[in-house]
């Protein structure tokens, strides 16, 4: 599904970044609430990284644990899906992590 | 083979004006006219130049790694990417460092959103609309759940006292699109092909196509699908959720990001309600589960229940 496109903007971003050089390695975060699976980027990414500088290349994804702060009592709540009550009871939830999506680093040759 | 970029000219979305019967096939940052051979004048490049940074420009950047840099560097490089200016924008981009620096050279830090480039062009869109007073909403549902009935429905009701126009999502056929132009109303259709879902370049390139007035309202039918819709911003004001009594009350739910992303959740076909085992009210409190702040409105698309609230939030909603 949107892995796949998600997945060449990884290839890309990376390849970008790298400048022509080999990519041996790229680390990526993302987010337990970002709607993006971890499983399906790593399906998809040696397929496109195929006939770029990225080929071959490990991929690390970092998953990032979801957080969110309630908005009635202010206290913290762990969140493992995109929603969530809090020990209050209260379910308007602000989040603070879980939605990352981002390359944090390559390696190049 | 496109000779001017190298792409082949099968991939991409096609964009194609009921109107003047015109056809454009969609790449990156340009778009061929479909039909006409693909000669440099049959392309027209827009925009993703590189340029460069030559005023020595400082930036600040991080080090995931735990180092410090005590420097500041001066710049004379090449950014490779698309750049939007007067937006928000993470400028991180790497740099080599000279010998005296002692970390290993192949390691670049970065903090490139994955999601940036449609970001950055759905700030542009919504920048673009905003400039000449247009509301734009995004509708999104799951195949067949009455998004094209209730525009049908709407531009009939409000032609008179709104100016309406649509981009048409769908992987294939321009009957969505036929039947908008039916209503009288300007439309342009967009056919994602294998994709799945719309996204901010597809729609920057549908407006300047459709064109729509000052003051106006652009309703922008996504793809059937209640998943991906939800992460790709397109500019929109808001997005609006449609999801009908025959879809099992579990919907929102089942797809929790696309009710948290919506501002605004239309129960349609609410006249089946006698034929269906369908509880509004568990349907409801899943979707206030999900999106606390979630507006709610149950309609009838076709028996026209429920519309006059539709029409008053979106009245609301021009300000
Ligand atoms: N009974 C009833 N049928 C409806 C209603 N709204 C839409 N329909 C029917 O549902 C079917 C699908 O409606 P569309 O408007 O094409 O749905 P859509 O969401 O645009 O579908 P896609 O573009 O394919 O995702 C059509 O047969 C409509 O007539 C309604 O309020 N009540
Ligand atoms: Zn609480
Ligand atoms: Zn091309
Ligand atoms: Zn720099
Ligand atoms: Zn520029
Ligand atoms: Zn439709
Ligand atoms: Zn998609």
């Amino acid at each position: 599904m949107h892995e796949l496109g998600i997945t060449q903007e990884i290839v890309e971003l990376a390849e970008a970044r790298a400048d022509g050089r080999r990519v041996r390695k790229v680390v990526v975060e993302i987010g337990r609430l970002s709607a993006v699976l971890p499983d399906a980027v790593r399906f998809c990414f040696e397929m496109c990284a195929e006939d770029t500088s990225v080929a071959g290349a490990e991929l690390q994804i970092i998953e990032i644990p979801g957080t969110a702060k309630c908005r009635a009592c202010a206290g913290m709540v762990a969140l493992d899906r995109p929603f969530g009550r809090c020990e209050c009871g209260c379910t308007d939830l602000e989040w603070l992590s879980g939605e990352e999506l981002r390359v944090t680093q390559i390696e190049v040759e | 083979m496109c000779l001017t970029c190298g792409c082949s000219e099968e991939d991409g979305a096609v964009l194609t004006d009921l109107q003047t019967g015109e056809r454009f096939l969609m790449h990156d940052d340009h778009v061929h006219p479909l039909g006409a051979k693909s000669t440099e004048q049959g392309h027209t490049h827009s925009h993703g130049h590189s340029h460069s940074h030559d005023q020595g420009h400082s930036h600040s950047h991080e080090h995931a790694a735990g180092h410090d840099h005590p420097h500041t560097h001066e710049h004379d490089h090449d950014h490779p990417h698309t750049h939007d200016h007067g937006h928000e924008h993470t400028h991180s981009h790497s740099h080599d460092h000279g010998p005296a620096h002692s970390h290993a050279p192949s390691t670049l830090h970065l903090q490139e959103q994955i999601l940036g480039k449609n970001n950055v062009l759905a700030e542009r869109n919504r920048g673009w609309l905003d400039g000449r007073n247009i509301l734009a909403l995004n509708l999104v549902s799951s195949p067949g759940a009455g998004k094209t009935t209730l525009l049908e429905r709407t531009i009939r009701d409000l032609g008179g006292e709104l100016s309406l126009t649509v981009i048409e999502g769908d992987q294939e056929t321009a009957n969505d699109a036929e039947r908008i132009r039916a209503t009288g109303a300007r439309v342009v259709q967009i056919n994602t092909g294998t994709g799945c879902h719309l996204d901010a370049l597809m729609v920057s390139r549908g407006l300047k196509q459709l064109d729509p007035p000052a003051n106006s309202v652009v309703m922008i039918e996504n793809v059937g699908n209640l998943v991906c819709p939800a992460l790709f911003d397109l500019g929109e004001r808001a997005k609006v959720a449609i999801v009908s009594v025959t879809e099992g009350e579990d919907k929102p739910i089942k797809y929790p990001h696309m009710f948290r992303a919506s501002e605004v959740m239309l129960l349609n076909k609410i006249d089946l309600l006698p034929y269906v085992t369908f509880d509004v009210d568990r349907c409801i409190a899943y979707a206030r589960q999900v999106n606390p702040r979630l507006r709610v409105i149950s309609i009838s698309a076709t028996k026209g229940d429920g519309l006059a609230e539709w029409y008053a939030w979106l009245r609301a909603q021009r300000g």
